[in-house]
């Protein structure tokens, strides 16, 4: 194994996010080269970097869009995405059921008990249609037992939003024929239980959930500065209030860390600043840690603790903004090699 | 004084008190409406200019099938309509619920099983919604076109499975002497399902749309309505916003199929036969049809959409024979309007999409979607919702 010869990783004792050697390479384009990142609890960080220096596409990685060529990333010390790790045992573990029952079944057939045989055998059918059936929805106890065999799998975004992960999209993917309240509910979906009998019998349990709901998101609102614009379809929502829309629905799944990708693109200096003032305020009310992905130089040095610099899909830098800022490397990248 | 104050508000005439009780109360005004239908519908028929033209048992009888349409329309509309999956085969739940109850049920099928009716409304509901899973499975992901292709295919295996298994389905002959349903009789209060009599049909036809639609309109404003109408927006927003898109797609399917399993049920037991030749492309494609022609995610718009095709069908297009025939029309008395109901179908969908592309009925959400105009920025000139790759 190539890891054992590494350095140990980053325990992270209070990293939300730690990034570990991250690649990810289309055919022979490597797009990211072995990216390390550390986000610490309660922190800003950025990555900023040229156009195509591969930033959304570690962004996707990190989310659990995109599965890394290699390397891995632990959310709060739970290594979360990498490579496959003993992955020739999931199919043991869905055949594992079926098998058990088929060997007690023959042996029903050899002790003559016909009635046993046929119901072992239709046991056998269930078991491994039901096993396959899990290993596609991924439900939360086949996780755990995939984790209690020492099998590791990426996991889905999701399960990242489940881990507490929220994100933001550089284009805005609102739900756009929903109002503005329906999609920060639906934001809201890993923190509601109502089940499917709850719905078809509208018990008092769900309706008292979607009254909470209701009421949670309008705040949700208020907090982005979206007060009173909750039946609105988002589509008819102006740019500036799409992006702040996007952010509050991230922010329904109560994540402790938000992912921002590029939250100000497109934006004029005045919503600009708004947005930024807006991400300090979460930091800074709701102490939920950040990863602000930007091209603008300018625009993160203001508000981040550290700055990691890409480019060529490589870290060329590390560091407070202020180090950044008069690094020859980012310089070069950003203004190209001195002329003489 | 503060009463007077109020009377200066708009929402106290009667129609708005109507309106705020049917919103507050969905499920009872459903329950409520369908009790109407169910007494008024068969009175209504007996008006001298509906009665000239078929008896009233005739009508019943029509209304009867036209409920198992509308059923089957109910059900695409929850996959295609709120979860927005194209589904081109749905006939096959309908077989499947239709076969289940044929062997099940009937003596002349090789099982003898003789479970009676209502349970195998369940039943036959449950088997359909498992095939609807197993359909869902291999589809997840897929999308639009392609998945129509599939649900094509699917929808053309199923009836040519059970033409070809003729060992057990008995091939083009299909499987007949399937009972009709029994109830225990109360005192001298007895109520016979006959061919004859299709009054019990009908009554049990709205009792299931009754529920079927409180179900339906429940789950629609429900976490899992949502997560189905996130998924029809933009998927991959939808699962970074926590939903588990494989789930929530084959609870679409399942839920879909199990109410095309009610329906076939239904159907087997008031037509007393199933055979392959029922469950044909056709239906898959008039029941989509009564769905986007009524209001593709609107209930109500989607039941009269499928009242009115199968009402078009039924009877107009034979009335029209008759009427050009009797009046010895020249050209037109020739022909044969149910020949073309297809044709018919056809150009009413297209002029549809030209028109109203909502649909005759659509639900204020669509209305919305279609007629507001998107203000400052136009959220759907965004690429199309793909897994996106790399940099932009």
């Amino acid at each position: 194994m190539t890891t054992a010869t590494r350095p140990a990783l980053p325990t992270g004792g209070d990293s939300i996010l730690v990034a570990n050697r991250v690649t990810k390479a289309f055919g022979g384009l490597v797009a990211v080269r072995e990216v390390d990142l550390d986000i610490p609890r309660g922190s800003i960080i950025s990555i900023i970097g040229p156009n195509g220096a591969g930033k959304t596409t570690f962004f996707n990685v990190i989310v659990g869009i995109l599965e890394p060529t290699s390397g891995g990333v632990m959310i709060s010390g739970r290594r979360m995405i990498g490579r496959p790790v003993r992955a020739w045992g999931e199919p043991v573990l869905w055949f594992a059921p079926a098998i058990v029952i088929s060997v007690l079944t023959s042996v029903a057939g050899l002790a003559k008990a016909n009635s046993l045989v046929e119901l072992g055998i239709v046991a056998t059918i269930v078991a491994l249609a039901a096993m396959l059936l899990a290993a596609i929805i991924r439900p939360a106890w086949y996780l755990r037992s995939l984790r209690s065999l020492g099998i590791f799998r990426s996991a889905r975004p999701n399960e990242m939003v489940a881990a507490g992960v929220g994100r933001t999209f550089q284009n805005i993917r609102l739900f756009a024929n929903m109002t503005a309240r329906e999609n920060v509910i639906v934001g809201m979906h890993l923190k509601l239980k109502a089940n499917l009998g709850d719905a078809f019998f509208s018990t008092p349990r769900s309706r008292a959930e979607e009254h909470w709901a209701h009421d949670r998101a309008d705040e949700m609102l208020a907090l982005v500065g979206l007060k009173g614009r909750g039946d609105e379809l988002a589509k008819n929502l102006p740019y500036g209030d799409q992006r702040r829309l996007e952010v509050a629905r991230a922010l329904a799944s109560e994540p402790s860390l938000l992912l921002l990708d590029e939250p100000t693109s497109g934006m004029n200096p005045n919503e600009t600043a708004e947005m930024m003032a807006l991400i300090r305020k979460l930091r800074e009310e709701l102490g939920i840690s950040i990863l602000l992905i930007e091209h603008h130089m300018q625009l993160v040095m203001g508000i981040s603790d550290r700055i990691t610099v890409l480019d060529h899909g490589e870290r060329i830098a590390e560091g407070t903004p202020e180090e950044v800022r008069r690094d020859p490397k980012v310089i070069e990248a950003y203004l190209g090699t001195p002329a003489s | 004084m503060t009463a007077p104050s109020l009377s200066l508000r708009g929402d106290r005439g009667p129609l708005a008190t109507f309106g705020r009780l049917r919103a507050e109360h969905r499920s009872a005004s459903i329950l409520v409406t369908w009790l109407l239908i169910g007494i008024l519908l068969p009175l209504i028929v007996e008006l001298p200019g509906l009665s000239d033209f078929q008896q009233q048992v005739v009508w019943v009888d029509g209304f009867a099938i036209t409920g198992i349409y509308i059923l089957l329309a109910l059900g695409l509309n929850v996959v295609v309509g709120l979860a927005g999956l194209l589904d081109l085969g749905y006939a096959a739940f309908f077989a499947i619920g239709s076969y289940a109850f044929a062997f099940a049920a009937s003596p002349q099928a090789i099982t003898h099983l003789n479970i009676s009716f209502w349970p195998m409304l369940i039943i036959g509901a449950f088997v359909a919604a498992l095939f609807g899973t197993l359909l869902g499975a291999p589809t997840l992901r897929l999308r639009g076109d392609y998945l129509a292709i599939v649900t094509l295919g699917f929808g053309e295996i199923v009836p040519a499975i059970f033409l070809n298994a003729d060992t057990y389905t008995k091939g083009t002959n299909g499987i007949g002497g399937i009972p009709q349903p029994q109830l225990p009789c109360i005192g001298d209060l007895c109520v016979k399902f006959t061919f004859l009599d299709p009054f019990p049909f009908f009554w049990t036809m709205i009792v299931i749309l009754a529920l079927v639609m409180v179900f339906i309109a429940r789950l629609q404003n429900s976490r899992l309505g949502r997560a189905w109408m996130a998924i029809r927006e933009d998927e991959l927003a939808a699962a970074s916003s926590g939903i588990n898109t494989v789930t929530t797609k084959l609870l679409a399917f399942a839920l879909g199929a199990s109410t095309a399993g009610f329906a076939g049920v239904f159907s087997a037991s008031k037509l007393g036969n199933v055979t392959p030749t029922d469950f044909s492309f056709t239906v898959s494609f008039t029941v989509l049809a009564m769905v986007v022609l009524g209001g593709m995610g609107n209930s109500w718009g989607v039941a009269i959409g499928a009242f009115v095709l199968y009402t078009i069908q039924a009877v107009l297009l034979k009335e029209l024979n008759q009427f050009f025939q009797g009046q010895h029309v020249p050209i037109l008395e020739s022909i044969d309007f149910v020949q073309y109901q297809f044709l018919l179908y056809g150009i009413a969908l297209v002029a549809m999409m030209l028109l109203r592309p909502e649909g005759l009925f659509p639900s204020t959400r669509r209305r919305r979607e279609l007629h507001e105009s998107a203000g400052g920025v136009e959220v759907t000139d965004l690429p199309p919702p793909t897994t996106e790759i790399g940099e932009s």
